[in-house]
Protein backbone atom coordinates (compact mmCIF):
# COMPACT_ATOMS: atom_id res chain seq x y z
CA UNK A 1 0.00 0.00 0.00
CA UNK A 2 0.98 3.85 -0.72
CA UNK A 3 2.23 5.47 2.59
CA UNK A 4 0.91 4.35 5.98
CA UNK A 5 -2.64 3.95 6.77
CA UNK A 6 -4.20 5.57 9.80
CA UNK A 7 -4.90 2.93 12.55
CA UNK A 8 -8.25 4.50 12.82
CA UNK A 9 -9.05 3.29 9.06
CA UNK A 10 -7.77 0.10 10.23
CA UNK A 11 -10.17 0.24 13.50
CA UNK A 12 -13.09 1.26 11.45
CA UNK A 13 -12.80 -1.52 9.28
CA UNK A 14 -12.68 -3.84 12.32
CA UNK A 15 -15.95 -2.00 13.35
CA UNK A 16 -17.72 -2.64 10.30
CA UNK A 17 -16.62 -5.81 9.76
CA UNK A 18 -17.68 -6.54 13.26
CA UNK A 19 -21.20 -5.14 13.13
CA UNK A 20 -21.69 -7.87 10.03
CA UNK A 21 -20.68 -10.67 12.04
CA UNK A 22 -22.64 -9.61 14.87
CA UNK A 23 -25.63 -8.85 12.34
CA UNK A 24 -25.45 -12.30 11.25
CA UNK A 25 -24.52 -14.22 14.57
CA UNK A 26 -27.56 -12.51 16.26
CA UNK A 27 -30.40 -12.92 13.98
CA UNK A 28 -29.39 -16.70 13.89
CA UNK A 29 -30.69 -16.70 18.10
CA UNK A 30 -34.02 -18.52 18.81
CA UNK A 31 -36.38 -16.09 19.99
CA UNK A 32 -36.85 -18.30 23.13
CA UNK A 33 -33.10 -17.67 24.31
CA UNK A 34 -33.35 -13.65 23.91
CA UNK A 35 -33.22 -12.87 27.64
CA UNK A 36 -29.78 -15.06 27.65
CA UNK A 37 -28.50 -13.41 24.74
CA UNK A 38 -29.09 -9.97 26.34
CA UNK A 39 -27.25 -11.51 29.94
CA UNK A 40 -24.46 -13.05 27.99
CA UNK A 41 -24.00 -9.67 25.33
CA UNK A 42 -23.71 -7.87 29.13
CA UNK A 43 -21.49 -9.96 30.30
CA UNK A 44 -19.45 -9.31 26.70
CA UNK A 45 -19.67 -6.18 27.29
CA UNK A 46 -17.94 -6.42 30.59
CA UNK A 47 -15.14 -6.45 28.07
CA UNK A 48 -14.77 -3.10 28.65
CA UNK A 49 -12.55 -4.50 32.05
CA UNK A 50 -9.44 -4.48 29.87
CA UNK A 51 -9.78 -0.62 29.35
CA UNK A 52 -10.41 -0.19 32.96
CA UNK A 53 -7.19 -2.41 34.14
CA UNK A 54 -4.98 -0.56 32.31
CA UNK A 55 -6.35 2.32 33.72
CA UNK A 56 -5.76 0.80 36.75
CA UNK A 57 -2.03 -0.45 35.44
CA UNK A 58 0.33 2.27 36.06
CA UNK A 59 2.90 1.86 38.89
CA UNK A 60 2.24 5.41 39.71
CA UNK A 61 -0.83 5.44 41.95
CA UNK A 62 -2.36 8.86 41.61
CA UNK A 63 -6.09 9.80 40.87
CA UNK A 64 -6.70 8.02 37.64
CA UNK A 65 -5.50 4.58 39.13
CA UNK A 66 -8.06 4.59 41.66
CA UNK A 67 -10.74 5.51 38.95
CA UNK A 68 -9.26 2.55 37.00
CA UNK A 69 -9.84 0.61 40.12
CA UNK A 70 -13.03 1.38 40.62
CA UNK A 71 -14.34 0.32 36.63
CA UNK A 72 -12.50 -2.87 37.27
CA UNK A 73 -14.58 -3.55 39.70
CA UNK A 74 -17.90 -2.42 37.90
CA UNK A 75 -16.68 -4.14 34.97
CA UNK A 76 -15.66 -7.37 37.01
CA UNK A 77 -19.21 -7.27 38.68
CA UNK A 78 -20.85 -7.11 34.69
CA UNK A 79 -18.58 -10.25 33.27
CA UNK A 80 -19.02 -12.40 36.19
CA UNK A 81 -22.73 -11.51 37.09
CA UNK A 82 -23.33 -11.97 33.01
CA UNK A 83 -21.93 -15.44 32.06
CA UNK A 84 -23.04 -16.81 35.75
CA UNK A 85 -26.60 -15.96 35.26
CA UNK A 86 -26.75 -17.10 31.78
CA UNK A 87 -25.18 -20.47 32.64
CA UNK A 88 -28.25 -20.30 35.39
CA UNK A 89 -30.66 -19.52 33.09
CA UNK A 90 -29.22 -22.28 30.12
CA UNK A 91 -29.15 -25.06 32.46
CA UNK A 92 -32.70 -24.65 33.26
CA UNK A 93 -32.96 -24.93 29.33
CA UNK A 94 -31.48 -27.95 29.68
CA UNK A 95 -33.60 -30.14 32.58
CA UNK A 96 -36.43 -30.35 30.31
CA UNK A 97 -35.21 -32.94 27.80
CA UNK A 98 -35.17 -35.19 31.18
CA UNK A 99 -38.35 -34.12 32.07
CA UNK A 100 -39.97 -33.87 28.82
CA UNK A 101 -41.36 -37.58 28.93
CA UNK A 102 -42.99 -36.93 32.27
CA UNK B 1 4.62 -10.23 25.86
CA UNK B 2 5.37 -8.45 23.05
CA UNK B 3 2.61 -6.64 21.23
CA UNK B 4 2.29 -8.83 18.32
CA UNK B 5 1.43 -11.96 21.15
CA UNK B 6 -1.18 -9.62 22.56
CA UNK B 7 -2.23 -8.49 19.50
CA UNK B 8 -2.86 -12.14 18.60
CA UNK B 9 -4.23 -13.31 21.91
CA UNK B 10 -6.98 -10.28 21.72
CA UNK B 11 -8.03 -12.01 18.08
CA UNK B 12 -8.12 -15.67 19.95
CA UNK B 13 -10.46 -13.42 22.58
CA UNK B 14 -12.59 -12.14 19.50
CA UNK B 15 -13.30 -14.88 18.19
CA UNK B 16 -14.36 -17.07 21.35
CA UNK B 17 -16.91 -13.96 21.85
CA UNK B 18 -18.54 -14.63 18.36
CA UNK B 19 -18.81 -18.70 19.23
CA UNK B 20 -20.31 -17.69 22.26
CA UNK B 21 -23.53 -15.64 20.35
CA UNK B 22 -23.44 -18.00 17.93
CA UNK B 23 -24.20 -21.03 20.52
CA UNK B 24 -27.21 -19.27 21.53
CA UNK B 25 -28.75 -20.15 17.79
CA UNK B 26 -30.36 -23.83 19.77
CA UNK B 27 -30.99 -24.13 23.56
CA UNK B 28 -28.65 -27.30 23.00
CA UNK B 29 -25.87 -25.68 22.05
CA UNK B 30 -26.21 -22.86 24.73
CA UNK B 31 -24.06 -23.83 27.43
CA UNK B 32 -21.12 -24.72 25.12
CA UNK B 33 -21.53 -20.89 23.77
CA UNK B 34 -21.23 -19.62 27.33
CA UNK B 35 -18.02 -21.53 27.96
CA UNK B 36 -16.44 -20.12 25.46
CA UNK B 37 -17.73 -16.49 26.23
CA UNK B 38 -16.35 -17.23 29.68
CA UNK B 39 -12.76 -18.57 27.72
CA UNK B 40 -12.67 -15.85 25.57
CA UNK B 41 -12.65 -13.41 28.40
CA UNK B 42 -10.44 -15.33 30.92
CA UNK B 43 -7.81 -14.81 27.97
CA UNK B 44 -8.40 -11.07 27.65
CA UNK B 45 -7.99 -10.58 31.28
CA UNK B 46 -4.91 -12.86 31.46
CA UNK B 47 -3.38 -11.05 28.26
CA UNK B 48 -4.22 -7.21 29.63
CA UNK B 49 -2.38 -8.29 33.24
CA UNK B 50 0.89 -8.54 31.47
CA UNK B 51 0.36 -5.48 30.43
CA UNK B 52 -0.17 -3.98 33.36
CA UNK B 53 1.94 -3.33 37.01
CA UNK B 54 -0.70 -3.29 39.59
CA UNK B 55 -1.62 -6.83 39.86
CA UNK B 56 -2.60 -6.90 43.70
CA UNK B 57 -4.83 -3.83 42.64
CA UNK B 58 -6.33 -5.10 39.67
CA UNK B 59 -6.78 -8.91 41.15
CA UNK B 60 -8.29 -7.63 44.63
CA UNK B 61 -10.71 -5.08 42.51
CA UNK B 62 -11.48 -8.17 39.93
CA UNK B 63 -12.44 -10.71 43.00
CA UNK B 64 -14.23 -8.10 44.62
CA UNK B 65 -16.78 -7.53 41.57
CA UNK B 66 -16.49 -11.03 40.63
CA UNK B 67 -18.01 -12.50 44.29
CA UNK B 68 -20.30 -9.36 43.87
CA UNK B 69 -21.51 -10.30 40.70
CA UNK B 70 -21.51 -14.45 41.13
CA UNK B 71 -23.31 -13.74 44.31
CA UNK B 72 -26.35 -11.67 42.55
CA UNK B 73 -26.17 -14.05 39.51
CA UNK B 74 -27.13 -16.96 42.50
CA UNK B 75 -29.61 -15.13 44.21
CA UNK B 76 -31.59 -12.83 41.85
CA UNK B 77 -35.51 -14.31 40.75
CA UNK B 78 -35.70 -15.18 37.50
CA UNK B 79 -39.06 -13.11 37.69
CA UNK B 80 -36.41 -9.77 37.93
CA UNK B 81 -34.24 -10.70 35.44
CA UNK B 82 -35.00 -7.56 33.38
CA UNK B 83 -33.85 -5.21 36.19
CA UNK B 84 -30.74 -7.38 36.83
CA UNK B 85 -30.05 -6.35 32.88
CA UNK B 86 -30.50 -2.91 33.32
CA UNK B 87 -28.58 -2.82 36.49
CA UNK B 88 -25.79 -4.08 34.69
CA UNK B 89 -25.79 -2.29 31.67
CA UNK B 90 -25.25 0.93 33.99
CA UNK B 91 -22.35 -0.44 35.34
CA UNK B 92 -20.84 -0.93 31.56
CA UNK B 93 -21.64 2.48 31.44
CA UNK B 94 -20.54 4.01 34.36
CA UNK B 95 -17.39 1.75 34.10
CA UNK B 96 -16.64 3.65 30.54
CA UNK B 97 -16.77 6.74 31.57
CA UNK B 98 -14.30 6.30 34.47
CA UNK B 99 -11.69 4.85 32.06
CA UNK B 100 -12.20 8.16 29.44
CA UNK B 101 -11.76 10.16 32.38
CA UNK B 102 -8.73 8.19 33.95
CA UNK B 103 -7.32 8.25 29.66
CA UNK B 104 -7.94 12.05 29.80
CA UNK B 105 -5.97 12.55 32.85
CA UNK B 106 -3.57 10.06 31.95
CA UNK B 107 -3.23 9.05 28.47
CA UNK B 108 0.29 7.55 28.13
CA UNK B 109 -0.61 4.53 30.67
CA UNK B 110 -3.30 3.44 27.69
CA UNK B 111 -0.60 3.62 24.94
CA UNK B 112 -1.62 7.19 23.73
CA UNK B 113 0.68 9.98 23.17
CA UNK B 114 0.94 12.89 26.23
CA UNK B 115 -0.92 15.38 24.58
CA UNK B 116 -4.29 13.71 23.32
CA UNK B 117 -4.39 13.87 19.23
CA UNK B 118 -7.51 15.44 17.73
CA UNK B 119 -8.69 11.80 16.68
CA UNK B 120 -8.32 10.23 20.77
CA UNK B 121 -9.94 13.45 21.77
CA UNK B 122 -12.96 12.80 19.29
CA UNK B 123 -13.25 8.98 20.09
CA UNK B 124 -12.91 9.60 24.12
CA UNK B 125 -15.86 11.75 23.71
CA UNK B 126 -18.18 9.44 21.87
CA UNK B 127 -17.01 6.85 24.39
CA UNK B 128 -17.78 9.16 27.60
CA UNK B 129 -21.15 10.47 26.45
CA UNK B 130 -22.65 7.05 25.07
CA UNK B 131 -21.27 5.83 28.61
CA UNK B 132 -22.76 8.63 30.53
CA UNK B 133 -26.17 7.92 28.51
CA UNK B 134 -26.02 4.22 29.11
CA UNK B 135 -25.54 4.79 33.32
CA UNK B 136 -28.16 6.86 33.79
CA UNK B 137 -30.64 5.84 31.19
CA UNK B 138 -30.63 2.55 32.98
CA UNK B 139 -30.17 3.75 36.26
CA UNK B 140 -33.75 5.20 35.51
CA UNK B 141 -34.85 1.79 33.76
CA UNK B 142 -33.83 -0.18 36.69
CA UNK B 143 -35.64 1.62 38.59
CA UNK B 144 -39.06 1.41 36.57
CA UNK B 145 -38.80 -1.97 36.18
CA UNK B 146 -37.96 -2.86 39.89
CA UNK B 147 -41.17 -1.23 40.94
CA UNK B 148 -38.94 1.50 42.59
CA UNK B 149 -39.97 4.38 40.57
CA UNK B 150 -43.81 4.20 39.07
CA UNK B 151 -44.27 2.73 35.26
CA UNK B 152 -45.92 5.62 33.96
CA UNK B 153 -44.51 8.35 31.76
CA UNK B 154 -43.44 11.10 33.08
CA UNK B 155 -43.57 13.95 30.20
CA UNK B 156 -43.50 17.66 30.59
CA UNK B 157 -44.18 20.52 27.65
CA UNK B 158 -41.18 21.36 25.58
CA UNK B 159 -39.71 17.84 26.54
CA UNK B 160 -38.17 17.87 23.02
CA UNK B 161 -36.99 20.76 23.03
CA UNK B 162 -35.01 20.39 26.04
CA UNK B 163 -33.70 17.32 25.16
CA UNK B 164 -32.16 18.83 21.74
CA UNK B 165 -30.64 21.92 23.90
CA UNK B 166 -29.11 19.67 26.04
CA UNK B 167 -27.97 17.64 23.25
CA UNK B 168 -26.68 20.32 20.97
CA UNK B 169 -24.85 21.59 24.12
CA UNK B 170 -23.20 18.56 24.99
CA UNK B 171 -21.68 18.45 21.17
CA UNK B 172 -21.10 22.03 21.45
CA UNK B 173 -18.65 21.30 24.48
CA UNK B 174 -17.62 18.42 22.98
CA UNK B 175 -16.40 20.55 20.17
CA UNK B 176 -14.87 23.00 22.60
CA UNK B 177 -12.73 19.79 24.37
CA UNK B 178 -11.81 18.72 20.18
CA UNK B 179 -10.08 22.38 19.63
CA UNK B 180 -8.79 23.13 23.32
CA UNK B 181 -4.86 22.70 22.84
CA UNK B 182 -4.48 21.41 25.65
CA UNK B 183 -6.53 19.05 28.13
CA UNK B 184 -9.88 20.96 28.50
CA UNK B 185 -11.00 19.30 31.97
CA UNK B 186 -13.92 22.21 32.12
CA UNK B 187 -15.38 21.22 28.40
CA UNK B 188 -15.09 17.49 29.18
CA UNK B 189 -16.46 17.21 32.75
CA UNK B 190 -19.43 19.66 31.67
CA UNK B 191 -19.83 17.56 28.50
CA UNK B 192 -20.19 14.25 30.71
CA UNK B 193 -22.48 15.89 33.36
CA UNK B 194 -25.08 16.94 30.57
CA UNK B 195 -25.08 13.48 29.18
CA UNK B 196 -25.91 12.10 32.41
CA UNK B 197 -29.05 14.67 32.59
CA UNK B 198 -29.79 13.47 28.88
CA UNK B 199 -29.84 9.83 29.86
CA UNK B 200 -32.00 10.26 32.45
CA UNK B 201 -34.21 12.15 30.54
CA UNK B 202 -34.48 10.10 27.73
CA UNK B 203 -36.04 7.31 29.54
CA UNK B 204 -38.51 8.76 31.61
CA UNK B 205 -41.08 9.85 29.19
CA UNK B 206 -40.84 6.11 28.36
CA UNK B 207 -43.84 3.76 30.36
CA UNK B 208 -43.73 0.21 31.64
CA UNK B 209 -44.55 -1.84 28.51
CA UNK B 210 -42.14 -0.13 26.26
CA UNK B 211 -39.54 -1.36 28.69
CA UNK B 212 -38.26 -4.50 26.36
CA UNK B 213 -37.52 -1.62 23.65
CA UNK B 214 -35.91 0.41 25.97
CA UNK B 215 -33.64 -2.39 27.83
CA UNK B 216 -32.87 -3.91 24.36
CA UNK B 217 -31.40 -0.06 23.60
CA UNK B 218 -29.52 0.08 26.67
CA UNK B 219 -28.37 -3.07 26.01
CA UNK B 220 -27.01 -1.88 22.65
CA UNK B 221 -25.52 1.77 23.95
CA UNK B 222 -23.38 -0.55 26.53
CA UNK B 223 -21.81 -2.06 23.17
CA UNK B 224 -21.35 1.05 21.35
CA UNK B 225 -19.53 2.67 24.68
CA UNK B 226 -17.30 -0.56 24.63
CA UNK B 227 -16.84 -0.45 21.10
CA UNK B 228 -15.62 3.45 21.64
CA UNK B 229 -13.62 3.00 24.53
CA UNK B 230 -11.91 0.21 22.01
CA UNK B 231 -11.30 3.08 19.32
CA UNK B 232 -9.81 5.18 22.20
CA UNK B 233 -6.96 2.53 23.44
CA UNK B 234 -7.38 1.31 19.41
CA UNK B 235 -7.89 -1.87 20.62
CA UNK B 236 -9.40 -4.11 18.13
CA UNK B 237 -10.97 -6.90 20.81
CA UNK B 238 -12.86 -3.93 22.00
CA UNK B 239 -14.26 -2.77 18.81
CA UNK B 240 -15.53 -6.38 17.77
CA UNK B 241 -16.97 -7.34 21.57
CA UNK B 242 -18.30 -4.04 22.02
CA UNK B 243 -20.06 -4.39 18.07
CA UNK B 244 -21.56 -7.54 18.56
CA UNK B 245 -23.00 -6.42 21.56
CA UNK B 246 -24.11 -3.25 19.81
CA UNK B 247 -25.74 -5.50 17.10
CA UNK B 248 -27.48 -7.31 19.22
CA UNK B 249 -29.31 -5.04 21.06
CA UNK B 250 -30.29 -2.88 17.65
CA UNK B 251 -31.60 -6.14 16.48
CA UNK B 252 -33.56 -6.86 20.15
CA UNK B 253 -35.04 -3.46 19.75
CA UNK B 254 -35.90 -4.06 16.05
CA UNK B 255 -37.65 -6.70 16.79
CA UNK B 256 -39.56 -5.88 20.01
CA UNK B 257 -40.74 -2.39 17.81
CA UNK B 258 -41.78 -4.59 14.75
CA UNK B 259 -43.82 -6.81 17.42
CA UNK B 260 -45.74 -3.75 18.85
CA UNK B 261 -46.17 -2.47 15.20
CA UNK B 262 -44.88 1.09 16.73
CA UNK B 263 -42.02 2.80 14.81
CA UNK B 264 -38.70 2.88 16.37
CA UNK B 265 -38.58 6.71 17.03
CA UNK B 266 -42.02 6.71 18.51
CA UNK B 267 -41.07 4.53 21.33
CA UNK B 268 -37.98 6.24 22.10
CA UNK B 269 -39.65 9.80 22.13
CA UNK B 270 -42.00 8.61 24.76
CA UNK B 271 -45.76 9.27 26.32
CA UNK B 272 -46.97 5.98 24.96
CA UNK B 273 -49.67 4.83 27.30
CA UNK B 274 -50.15 8.35 29.72
CA UNK B 275 -53.43 8.96 28.81
CA UNK B 276 -54.35 5.14 29.82
CA UNK B 277 -58.31 4.92 29.89
CA UNK B 278 -59.30 7.82 28.05
CA UNK B 279 -59.42 5.53 24.94
CA UNK B 280 -60.99 3.13 26.31
CA UNK B 281 -64.22 5.01 26.80
CA UNK B 282 -65.33 4.68 23.27
CA UNK B 283 -69.01 4.72 23.40
CA UNK B 284 -71.28 5.14 25.72
CA UNK B 285 -72.76 1.58 25.54
CA UNK B 286 -72.57 -0.82 28.27
CA UNK B 287 -70.96 -3.78 27.28
CA UNK B 288 -71.50 -6.99 29.36
CA UNK B 289 -69.32 -9.93 30.19
CA UNK B 290 -69.57 -13.27 31.42
CA UNK B 291 -66.67 -13.82 34.51
CA UNK B 292 -66.53 -17.48 35.88
CA UNK B 293 -65.23 -19.54 38.80
CA UNK B 294 -61.90 -21.23 39.07
CA UNK B 295 -63.52 -24.16 39.10
CA UNK B 296 -65.74 -23.69 36.06
CA UNK B 297 -62.57 -23.50 34.06
CA UNK B 298 -60.43 -26.15 35.36
CA UNK B 299 -63.65 -28.31 34.13
CA UNK B 300 -63.89 -26.94 31.12
CA UNK B 301 -60.04 -27.25 30.54
CA UNK B 302 -60.55 -30.89 32.02
CA UNK B 303 -62.75 -32.16 29.28
CA UNK B 304 -61.07 -30.33 26.29
CA UNK B 305 -59.08 -32.07 23.93
CA UNK B 306 -56.29 -29.24 23.59
CA UNK B 307 -55.53 -26.43 25.76
CA UNK B 308 -53.10 -23.24 24.89
CA UNK B 309 -51.80 -20.78 27.86
CA UNK B 310 -51.08 -17.50 26.62
CA UNK B 311 -48.95 -15.87 29.40
CA UNK B 312 -48.21 -12.33 30.08
CA UNK B 313 -46.74 -9.60 32.34
CA UNK B 314 -49.08 -10.55 35.06
CA UNK B 315 -48.03 -13.99 35.19
CA UNK B 316 -44.25 -12.34 35.91
CA UNK B 317 -46.03 -10.04 38.57
CA UNK B 318 -47.70 -13.05 40.29
CA UNK B 319 -44.94 -15.27 40.04
CA UNK B 320 -47.40 -17.90 39.03
CA UNK B 321 -44.77 -20.17 36.67
CA UNK B 322 -44.80 -23.26 39.15
CA UNK B 323 -48.66 -22.83 39.30
CA UNK B 324 -49.17 -23.14 35.60
CA UNK B 325 -46.56 -25.85 35.19
CA UNK B 326 -48.12 -27.95 38.17
CA UNK B 327 -51.79 -26.83 35.99
CA UNK B 328 -50.32 -28.01 32.36
CA UNK B 329 -49.06 -31.51 34.30
CA UNK B 330 -52.65 -32.13 35.81
CA UNK B 331 -54.19 -31.46 32.36
CA UNK B 332 -51.65 -33.67 30.36
CA UNK B 333 -52.52 -36.19 33.01
CA UNK B 334 -55.88 -35.99 31.70
CA UNK B 335 -54.71 -36.36 28.06
CA UNK B 336 -55.36 -32.91 27.09
CA UNK B 337 -52.76 -31.28 24.70
CA UNK B 338 -51.05 -28.05 26.19
CA UNK B 339 -49.47 -25.86 24.94
CA UNK B 340 -48.03 -22.37 25.18
CA UNK B 341 -48.38 -19.46 23.06
CA UNK B 342 -45.63 -16.78 23.10
CA UNK B 343 -45.79 -13.08 22.02
CA UNK B 344 -42.91 -11.38 21.20
CA UNK B 345 -43.28 -8.66 23.77
CA UNK B 346 -44.90 -10.70 26.51
CA UNK B 347 -43.27 -9.65 29.66
CA UNK B 348 -40.56 -6.78 30.25
CA UNK B 349 -37.85 -7.92 28.09
CA UNK B 350 -36.94 -10.04 25.21
CA UNK B 351 -37.59 -13.78 26.18
CA UNK B 352 -38.90 -13.00 29.59
CA UNK B 353 -41.51 -15.55 29.49
CA UNK B 354 -39.78 -18.42 27.84
CA UNK B 355 -36.95 -18.38 30.92
CA UNK B 356 -39.76 -18.12 33.34
CA UNK B 357 -41.49 -21.23 31.69
CA UNK B 358 -38.03 -22.76 31.99
CA UNK B 359 -37.77 -22.06 35.38
CA UNK B 360 -40.46 -24.19 36.09
CA UNK B 361 -39.57 -26.88 34.22
CA UNK B 362 -42.17 -26.95 31.66
CA UNK B 363 -40.23 -28.58 28.38
CA UNK B 364 -39.76 -25.94 25.82
CA UNK B 365 -41.22 -28.21 23.12
CA UNK B 366 -44.09 -27.01 24.68
CA UNK B 367 -43.69 -23.86 23.96
CA UNK B 368 -44.18 -21.90 21.05
CA UNK B 369 -43.86 -17.98 19.30
CA UNK B 370 -46.69 -16.55 17.91
CA UNK B 371 -45.79 -17.37 13.78
CA UNK B 372 -45.28 -20.89 14.80
CA UNK B 373 -49.17 -21.75 16.66
CA UNK B 374 -51.51 -18.25 15.62
CA UNK B 375 -52.92 -20.59 12.94
CA UNK B 376 -53.83 -23.27 15.62
CA UNK B 377 -56.15 -21.59 17.05
CA UNK B 378 -59.00 -21.82 15.55
CA UNK B 379 -59.04 -25.56 15.90
CA UNK B 380 -58.54 -25.27 19.62
CA UNK B 381 -60.91 -25.51 22.68
CA UNK B 382 -60.00 -23.63 24.71
CA UNK B 383 -57.60 -20.59 25.72
CA UNK B 384 -56.19 -19.46 28.95
CA UNK B 385 -54.63 -16.22 28.65
CA UNK B 386 -53.23 -15.60 31.97
CA UNK B 387 -52.22 -11.82 32.50
CA UNK B 388 -51.70 -10.99 28.92
CA UNK B 389 -54.09 -8.02 27.45
CA UNK B 390 -52.75 -6.12 24.57
CA UNK B 391 -51.30 -9.14 22.50
CA UNK B 392 -54.27 -10.60 22.72
CA UNK B 393 -56.58 -7.64 21.64
CA UNK B 394 -58.49 -8.32 18.23
CA UNK B 395 -58.58 -4.82 17.67
CA UNK B 396 -55.26 -4.97 16.36
CA UNK B 397 -57.11 -6.40 12.92
CA UNK B 398 -59.55 -3.07 13.01
CA UNK B 399 -58.28 -0.59 11.09
CA UNK B 400 -58.46 3.17 12.69
CA UNK B 401 -57.63 1.20 16.18
CA UNK B 402 -54.64 2.67 17.59
CA UNK B 403 -53.43 -0.64 18.12
CA UNK B 404 -53.76 -1.63 14.48
CA UNK B 405 -51.50 -3.85 12.34
CA UNK B 406 -50.03 -5.03 15.52
CA UNK B 407 -49.30 -8.77 15.35
CA UNK B 408 -51.28 -10.66 17.91
CA UNK B 409 -51.52 -14.11 19.20
CA UNK B 410 -55.64 -15.47 17.98
CA UNK B 411 -56.99 -16.34 21.23
CA UNK B 412 -60.78 -15.06 19.85
CA UNK B 413 -60.55 -17.74 17.08
CA UNK B 414 -60.40 -20.10 19.68
CA UNK B 415 -63.43 -22.32 20.80
CA UNK B 416 -63.16 -20.81 24.39
CA UNK B 417 -61.21 -18.36 25.82
CA UNK B 418 -60.92 -17.99 29.66
CA UNK B 419 -59.11 -14.42 30.62
CA UNK B 420 -57.37 -14.56 34.39
CA UNK B 421 -57.10 -10.95 35.16
CA UNK B 422 -57.19 -8.41 38.20
CA UNK B 423 -60.10 -6.49 36.90
CA UNK B 424 -61.55 -4.99 33.72
CA UNK B 425 -58.72 -2.53 33.47
CA UNK B 426 -57.69 -1.84 30.19
CA UNK B 427 -54.04 -2.61 29.26
CA UNK B 428 -50.89 -0.55 28.29
CA UNK B 429 -52.30 0.10 24.98
CA UNK B 430 -55.08 2.02 27.07
CA UNK B 431 -57.51 -0.06 25.04
CA UNK B 432 -60.46 -2.16 25.97
CA UNK B 433 -60.37 -5.66 24.78
CA UNK B 434 -63.39 -6.77 22.80
CA UNK B 435 -62.13 -10.29 23.45
CA UNK B 436 -63.22 -9.49 26.97
CA UNK B 437 -66.90 -9.12 26.02
CA UNK B 438 -67.64 -12.15 23.24
CA UNK B 439 -69.68 -14.75 24.19
CA UNK B 440 -67.54 -17.42 24.58
CA UNK B 441 -65.36 -15.95 26.52
CA UNK B 442 -65.44 -16.16 30.59
CA UNK B 443 -63.28 -13.75 33.18
CA UNK B 444 -61.53 -15.24 35.86
CA UNK B 445 -61.04 -12.22 38.16
CA UNK B 446 -57.90 -12.77 40.71
CA UNK B 447 -54.29 -12.96 41.41
CA UNK B 448 -53.12 -15.46 38.66
CA UNK B 449 -51.27 -17.57 40.62
CA UNK B 450 -54.23 -18.33 43.29
CA UNK B 451 -56.45 -18.63 40.65
CA UNK B 452 -54.06 -20.80 38.92
CA UNK B 453 -53.42 -23.05 41.95
CA UNK B 454 -57.52 -23.03 42.69
CA UNK B 455 -57.76 -24.32 39.02
CA UNK B 456 -55.10 -27.25 40.28
CA UNK B 457 -57.01 -27.94 43.30
CA UNK B 458 -60.45 -28.36 41.35
CA UNK B 459 -58.52 -30.74 38.33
Amino acid sequence: MIGEVDPVIVNLTVFVLAIFVGYHVVWNVTPALHTPLMSVTNAVSGIILVGAMLAAGPAETDWGVWLGAAAVTLAAINVFGGFLVSQRMLEMFKKKDKKGNA
Amino acid sequence: MSANLVALAYLVASVFFILALKGLSSPESARRGNLFGMIGMAIAVATTLTLTQNWILILGCIAVGGLIGAIVAQRVQMTAMPELVAFMHSLVGLAAVFIAIAAVNNPVSFGLPAVLPAGSKLELFLGTFIGAMTWSGSVIAFLKLSGRMSGTPIVFSGQHAVNLLLALAMVGCGLWFFFSETTNWTAFIAMTAIAFVLGFLIIIPIGGADMPVVISMLNSYSGWAAAGIGFSLGNPMLIIAGSLVGSSGAILSYIMCKAMNRPFLSVILGGFGSDGGTAAVDSGEQKTYRSGSADDAAFLMGNADSVIIVPGYGLAVARAQHAVKELAEKLHEKGVNVRFAIHPVAGRMPGHMNVLLAEAEIPYEQVQEMEEINSDFSNTDVVLVLGANDVVNPAAYVSGSPIYGMPILDAHKARTVMVVKRSMAVGYAGLDNDLFYMDKTMMIFGDAKKVVESMVKAL
